[in-house]
């Protein structure tokens, strides 16, 4: 195997006596789309800090790309971060931000704006060069911030929730626009984030964080379809968690089991229960079902047929629900096998 | 909220009867350094450069003025340095007694002007002047850096505390040694900041009287000392009035522009 871009090994870090990261060991690969997905107050932001420079483990080390960082100064690492506020220089202009990288390491002046138009052209902000940060949208900081990052051409980059001040739709887009952007360049990215569908949509691999330290690496599919913990399985997407004397009645076996709601069906026949809640979302209508066999149960439904006419009356029905043997997820069963 | 016409009109007449009581008097020196009469009969009858020329010819009022440049100056520098050096301290390090420092910096602007004086005054003869420094402009300039530094110093801290610390460490990130993100980040962010707090610092130090008194050397005399020194003097008085007026003037300016340094400039240090 290469040697992998990033290499943490037992990394902690402790604010006074509050223990933010708790012994973090994780390899990211050359060329990877890597996310660190978790709630806030999980130390993934803290471990991006740790990876970029701005703080200093308590113990462990930082290695990029097989060389040991942990003690260099942010300013001598081959990373550069997109911030979450962006951080855009104010003083100046959108290209003079952009080469600021490049005039600090003293790149002649004519190359180095050639480089930040070449940047900004990659962004699709080819024109902007002369505005203040200040006279331009959320969107368009949001870019700036990733061209002034990208011109340095690092080995790894590092993004601190860069969508997380951007309404959907654009959110969306530049969601798409981020992973086309990493196949161009075809460097690591490492993005930290709150939001479960940016993670799974744009990773190769996802970390997730719980209470500094990681719960579960995998592929999106492996983190969605196998969570190893009962809270991977409730913070990415939501999830059926079946536990105790209900478990026994409905799979007949003890443990933690978990079932997709998009994986249930109501039928005619199968695990009878009463609609306590419906949910009118759009494009899906969320049901919420007692099992008499005593677990609550959301089942996702698409709404091909149905209308919220129809769905009015159905709050108190009797109902059954059904599901494949092979949708119930034995929960940390996978990394037992 | 709306207020009744009579409630608006009422709050308008008081406003102005407020600013009229600051103002007019300041105008009234202004308009009897013109005055021909040398009695400054009311209303003026002629209008007169006389006491203008005559003042530009007074030497102690020239050399008064000189180092009332000279003290605010010197005083300004020192506040400059000092205040940011704490203001960089207090805000982004954490260290013992950190609230008790910046009580300490901020107390003088408060402490009465005598008080400070006094004991100034008899500091530098048990302590200082057995060093072989004697009072002279040098220790005017320390007596005013002494609460010019406050200007400063809540100037730049405001700054930095709106600023933060995230430009500095995406100039960091961005491959910039310390003394590159002091330059090129650090520096032009907090300039309007320390263009403000220098300039209310001049205008402080070149109005200050009473801590002068105390610790301005033989011989030295800023201008606010020499006005109050001829006062009294009833053939000084018109060439009195035209320092007054210059003062004035000299004050104002520096004050009006720290104001809008801070106003728009800060507003816009942060995107």
């Amino acid at each position: 195997m290469r040697t992998p871009a990033i290499h943490l090994a037992g990394l902690r870090k402790t604010f006074g006596p509050v223990e933010a990261v708790a012994g973090i060991d994780l390899e990211i690969a050359d060329g990877e789309f890597f996310s660190m997905l978790g709630p806030s107050g999980s130390g993934k932001t803290t471990v991006l800090r740790m990876i970029a420079g701005f703080d200093l483990p308590t113990a462990g080390t930082v290695s990029l790309n097989g060389r040991d960082v942990t003690q260099l100064a942010p300013y001598d690492r081959d990373v550069n971060t997109v911030f979450q506020d962006y951080a855009l220089f104010p003083h100046l202009s959108v290209i003079e931000n952009v080469e600021y990288g490049l005039k600090v390491r003293k790149v002649a002046r004519k190359e180095r704006r050639a480089r930040a138009e070449e940047a900004l052209d990659s962004v699709r902000l080819n024109g902007f060069g002369a505005r203040r940060p200040s006279a331009m949208s959320g969107g368009q900081r949001q870019r700036v911030a990733l061209a002034r990052a990208l011109v340095n051409r690092p080995r790894v980059l590092l993004l601190d929730e860069p969508l997380g001040a951007l309404d959907l739709k654009l959110r969306e887009q530049m969601q798409v626009e981020l992973k086309q952007i990493q196949r161009d360049v075809g460097i690591t990215f490492v993005f930290v984030t709150h939001d479960q569908d940016e993670a799974l949509t744009m990773s190769d691999r996802v970390a997730v964080f719980d209470a500094g330290r990681i719960a579960q690496v995998g592929t999106p599919e492996e983190v969605y379809e196998h969570p190893a913990t009962p809270f991977v399985a409730g913070f990415v997407g939501t999830s059926n968690l079946i536990t105790g004397p209900a478990a026994r009645r409905l799979t007949g076996r003890d443990g933690t089991f978990s079932v997709r709601p998009e994986k249930i069906t109501i039928a005619d026949e199968g695990a009878p229960g009463t609609i306590s809640e419906v949910i009118y979302a759009g494009p899906v209508t969320r049901f919420v079902v007692d099992l008499d066999a005593g677990v609550r149960m959301v089942v996702v439904e698409q709404n091909r047929r149905t209308g919220t006419a129809a769905l009015a009356g159905l709050r108190g029905n009797r109902v059954q629900l059904t599901w494949l043997r092979e949708h119930v997820i034995e929960i940390g069963a996978n990394r037992a096998a | 909220m709306t207020l009744s016409i009579w409630g608006r009109w009422a709050l308008r007449t008081v406003m102005a009867l407020g600013l009229l009581f600051i103002y007019l008097p300041l105008l009234l020196i202004l308009v009897n350094s013109f005055n021909g009469d040398r009695t400054f009969a009311w209303p003026p009858h002629d209008f007169t450069t006389q006491w203008w020329s005559a003042a530009w010819r007074n030497g102690g009022a020239r050399d008064a003025l000189w180092t009332s440049v000279r003290a605010g100056l010197g005083a300004t520098a020192i506040a400059l340095v000092l205040g940011t050096m704490v203001a960089f301290a207090v805000q982004r390090f954490k260290f013992f007694g950190r609230d008790t420092v910046s009580l300490l910096i901020v107390l003088p602007i408060a402490l009465p002007g005598i008080v400070t004086g006094i004991a100034l005054d008899s500091a530098w003869r048990s302590v200082i002047a057995p060093l072989g420094i004697g009072k002279g402009l040098f220790s005017v300039i320390v007596g005013h850096a002494t609460f010019c530094v406050v200007t400063v110093y809540n100037n730049v801290l405001a700054r930095l505390r709106r600023s933060g610390v995230s430009f500095e460490e995406a100039s960091a990130d961005l491959g910039a040694s310390p003394t590159q993100t002091f330059r090129y980040i650090t520096f032009p962010l907090l300039r309007s900041a320390l263009l403000a707090g220098g300039l209310l610092a001049f205008a402080l130090s070149f109005d200050e009287i009473i801590v002068t008194t105390f610790t301005a050397g033989p011989g030295i005399q800023t201008l606010p000392i020499w006005i109050f020194n001829n006062l009294f003097r009833p053939n000084q008085a018109p060439v009195v009035n035209v320092v007054a007026a210059v003062l004035i003037v000299v004050s104002v300016l520096p004050v009006w522009l720290a104001q809008r340094l801070a106003g728009p400039a800060a507003g816009a240090s942060r995107t």
